[in-house]
């Protein structure tokens, strides 16, 4: 029996551990014939648009390891990333919760279709479970409900959170959260009200 | 055409009055029920917006099965000489093995890529107006997505046949998986980061994974083209991958790119099998 189980997790332990491309129904492709595909299909694009087109170096490196570094990658990847979070100067990483609220909610800014002063929001709820009053959650990142609680509401903690939201590789290399301070999308001042979101014991998060 | 138009008002109405159902019983009950209730009615609402017979893309089937016939540009001849890729004029099945290689085009073409083709070469039509209205809105007709709804009805009760024999096929096949793997922009987001997971969602909104073959592909490529009810138009695999790419944060991708066509090549691979039945009515 025990071998049994054993082997069954080794098996699942396996299958999570599985690249996602491991079905791939094509063969190799040189990416410089992929890239000259990418410029042609956004040919029309110009200025300050331009610039999303293209990759920086974190973005290649997780494309062509599939989000899955390992080794001195991984480290490069973590360094590169953590030396490029700001923190915010007086060194206070909560805001306020009530704002954060909002930020989470709110998924507009940043598309082609919306003004440049269009209110940028943190969409967190598209993809976290936070408050159990929102019952509209996504579920590509795990439940947040209960997060500060969960943290004992401790202050490095919080300021570990404030980094993993200003950029998320700077913890986990290629995660598949977006770099919100780092690609600017999100302000110091969001950020930090959505760590009080999560940390405040006030904040429906922990209630 | 008249028990259509009636069938749309009541489709309309019948969506105003779910709309309001959906969203009392969603703060009506406790936390669980309330969840599983908003999921019913999501269900309830899907069930009832997919009835064929009230499903308004029909208008543009036959808008497009006008078109397809219509004399116009500089030769002054239709589209009906037009070779989809099974032989000239024939539109039975045509959808169903799209995007292929085309040897006078010299690469391969999606069926907009097509269209736009024949518009050039056979009618010596100049393509600007089309482009121009490729997607419709209010006050504006596309004779791209009537066309396409058209020509696609042709393939309905049909099985999805990828074409990927040709070596152009296959460079397209691996250029639109890498295309949908690849991260950028200020999000960081690939089509991966929402499509290659199984279950998943966006608040509500179900997520089909194209990572593998499978039911999720075949459902979602079998499809489209599709009647949004929330756009009030009918919209092909274009504007989905146009849509897809606004909400992750990347520029405008040039309509009719080989890009597109690329990506549309991967996920037809991954629908291998799946049945055709368009035009769909989706939210």
């Amino acid at each position: 029996m025990n071998r049994i189980t054993t082997c069954t997790f080794a098996a699942s332990a396996f299958v999570f551990i599985a690249p996602a491309v491991a079905q791939s129904p094509a063969p190799k492709v040189d990416p410089a014939v992929v890239e000259a595909f990418v410029a042609a299909t956004w040919k029309s694009t110009t200025g300050d648009w331009r610039a999303r087109v293209d990759q920086d170096e974190t973005q290649k490196a997780c494309t062509a390891s599939n989000n899955e570094p390992t080794g001195a990658l991984f480290d490069q990847i973590r360094d590169r990333e953590s030396a490029a979070v700001v923190f915010p100067a007086d060194g206070k990483v909560l805001g306020d919760w009530k704002k954060g609220a909002q930020v989470a909610q709110r998924g507009t800014g940043g598309q082609f279709s919306d003004q440049a002063n269009t209110y940028r929001g943190g969409n967190c709820y598209a993809c976290h479970q936070m408050s159990k009053a929102e019952v509209s959650f996504g579920t590509l990142g795990p439940s947040l409900n209960g997060y500060g609680k969960l943290h004992r509401f401790d202050a490095a903690e919080a300021r570990k959170t404030y980094a993993k939201i200003y950029n998320s590789m700077s913890v986990l290399p290629c995660s598949q959260m977006p770099r919100f301070g780092h690609a600017k999308f999100l302000s110091e001042e969001q950020i930090k009200d959505v760590v009080a979101y999560l940390y405040d014991p006030e904040s429906p998060v922990n209630k | 055409m008249r028990i259509r138009t009636s069938a749309i008002a009541a489709l309309t109405a019948a969506c105003a009055v779910l709309g309001v159902g959906l969203l009392a019983g969603g703060h009506a009950q406790g936390q669980q029920p309330e969840q599983d209730l908003s999921e019913k009615e999501i269900e309830r609402y899907r069930a009832m917006i997919s009835d064929p017979m009230s499903n308004p893309g029909f208008l543009n089937v036959d808008r497009g099965e006008q078109l397809w016939s219509l004399k116009r540009g500089a030769k002054n001849v239709s589209l009906e000489t037009c070779d989809l890729g099974v032989g000239p004029g024939k539109l039975e099945g045509a959808y169903a093995k799209l995007p292929r290689y085309f040897a006078d085009a010299g690469k391969v073409m999606d069926l907009e890529q097509r269209l736009l083709f024949c518009m050039t070469t056979l009618q010596e039509l100049d393509t600007k107006d089309v482009i121009a209205r490729r997607f419709s809105g209010p006050g504006r007709v596309s004779d791209m997505e009537d066309l396409v709804g058209f020509i696609a009805n042709k393939s309905s009760g049909m099985k999805i046949e990828p074409q990927v024999s040709h070596p152009k096929e296959q460079e397209m096949l691996s250029v639109g998986e890498a295309m949908f793997y690849r991260r950028s922009a200020v999000m960081d987001f690939s089509c991966a980061t929402c499509h290659a997971a199984e279950g998943k969602r966006i608040r509500l909104q179900g997520l089909p994974d194209f990572s593998k073959p499978g039911k999720a592909a075949q459902e979602t490529m079998g499809s489209w083209p599709t009647y949004r009810v929330s756009q009030s138009q009918m919209r092909t695999m274009q504007h989905r991958l146009w849509d897809c790419y606004r909400q992750m944060r990347m520029p405008a991708p040039d309509y009719a790119s080989d890009g597109l066509t690329a990506l549309t090549v991967f996920m037809m691979k991954q629908a291998q099998g799946g049945e055709i039945t368009v035009p769909s009515i989706k939210r």
